[in-house]
């Protein structure tokens, strides 16, 4: 999978993500799930950090759907609105539960193994706006080079005894620290366009890679579409 | 004096309220000159590097750059692409995301077809020892790697002059020597800012002193 088009992934994630999102049937969310776990056991992902990545997710949504199971049921008369677990809660919830899922299973699949530079010249090919591109890029390449800046300076403070407590040096510290970090990147942002202009930009980016699309891409999207009418189809009609 | 490349006469620059980095400033660069540019930190290297291509405006005084009197942003655009500025820090000057993309930036600037383009990245990495690393994401190299990467984004375009600020600083003895043989080959004229010697020995045959914002 790791072979196919970009440009392709890119869609397919995008179309079957949205699709599942806006489906309410279980079949359909169930066929999409599974779906979704057929892609993943085709990418191949290393399991760990996958692992990991649901788990942080489903943390997240066990705290919020207990909220959303307890349908609050005002009963007139009562002084405080009675709270009971109703049945439609608890299904919004389950769905929830599996188009979250589902959902990252694809993405993951389909678009986090593409390294963001490669993300973002198929966002470009797929007609994105190329400011949006080129925010995207610099973004990535210069949030790497702001947080090894953090951690030099970091070092230096840990190097001459710096130990983080609950108390004003600390906030200090850390506040004068967060502003040095912002003043420098503005500084660098000057010196990157300075050096843009020393090769003679004037405000036009370009992009060198093309992308071509194999035989395989054009079964992988034909499956992709077959899936995606299927679900839409389980759903709607 | 139509022949120099450079010229800068009496040029006074202060940043904002600060004495003056550099105090009527005069020299001019001929063809196949290379100029050794020394003084101690904050003798005002850098900005005068910055003068010549007009990323600093001087208070008082000229620049002069290929036979024209350099004044406004506009002037200053040609020489910007016939001049090759080296950042001290190669994180201001690699900006894209894979090597082949930022040494194809210039020559895309240049308004070169495409084809030129490809092989002349091609060309200029393999003559710098970066064969294959045209994909190379460019935040993932080391220091050394990313400094000869901008390089070779100033040499692709095919320079005139060189105004290289620290090029040796942070490469290994193997790349060291191999830079040094590259400016001694090459026909540009420079000026190189460097507190090392050996290269400044190796590579140049005349040498400008700032001391106290003076030449």
């Amino acid at each position: 999978m790791a072979h196919a088009d970009p440009r392709l992934r890119v869609v397919t994630g995008f179309v079957l993500a949205m699709l599942l999102a806006v489906s309410q049937r279980f079949d359909t969310l169930l066929a999409g799930l599974a779906l979704a776990a057929i892609l993943y056991v085709a990418a191949e992902l290393p399991t760990e950090p996958m692992r990991r990545r649901l788990v942080h997710l489903n943390i997240f949504m066990a705290l919020l759907l207990p909220f959303l199971a307890l349908h609050a049921t005002p009963s007139e008369g009562a002084w405080l609105p009675a709270l009971a677990l109703s049945r439609e809660g608890a299904m919004a919830a389950l769905r929830i539960v599996i188009k979250g899922n589902a959902i990252v299973l694809v993405v993951s699949a389909l678009i986090s193994t593409m390294d963001t530079p490669t993300l973002g010249h198929t966002l470009a090919h797929l007609r994105v706006p190329d400011k949006l591109v080129h925010l995207f890029l610099f973004t990535v390449r210069y949030v790497e080079v702001l947080h090894m800046e953090y951690l030099r300076v970091m070092r230096g403070i840990r190097a001459r005894g710096f130990r983080p407590r609950a108390n004003r040096h600390t906030y200090r510290t850390i506040s004068s620290l967060a502003g040095m970090l912002l003043v420098r990147s503005f500084d660098r942002s000057e010196r990157v366009l300075a050096a843009m202009k020393c090769r003679g930009f004037r405000g036009k980016f370009f992009l060198l890679d093309y992308f071509h699309a194999a035989r395989g891409d054009f079964v992988f999207g034909l499956v992709a579409l077959a899936f995606a009418v299927t679900l839409a189809w389980m759903e709607w009609i | 004096m139509n022949a120099s490349l450079f010229e800068l006469k009496d040029v006074t620059f202060r940043y904002e309220t600060d004495h003056p980095v550099l105090e009527s400033v005069s020299f001019s660069i001929l063809p196949g000159e290379r100029i050794a540019l020394t003084g101690i930190n904050g003798s005002g290297k850098t900005t005068l590097l910055e003068l010549m291509v007009g990323l600093n405006k001087p208070q008082r005084g000229t620049v002069t750059a290929f036979g024209r009197t350099r004044i406004e942003e506009e002037d200053f655009y040609e020489v910007r692409l016939r001049t090759g500025l080296l950042f001290q820090d190669p994180d201001d000057q690699l900006f894209s995301s894979t090597v082949a993309e930022d040494v194809a930036f210039g020559p895309f600037n240049l308004g070169w077809p495409r084809k030129r383009i490809m092989a002349a990245v091609r060309a200029i990495l393999a003559r710098l020892g970066l064969e294959g690393f045209e994909h190379r994401i460019t935040h993932h190299l080391s220091y050394g790697e990313r400094r000869l990467v901008c390089m070779a984004t100033i040499l692709v375009m095919e320079p005139e002059v060189l105004l290289l600020d620290e090029p040796t600083e942070g490469l290994d003895e193997h790349h060291r020597e191999m830079l040094v043989a590259l400016l001694k080959a090459s026909p540009c004229a420079m000026l190189i800012a460097s507190h090392d010697k050996a290269l400044l020995d190796a590579v140049t045959n005349r040498s400008l002193r700032l001391e106290n914002g003076r030449v």
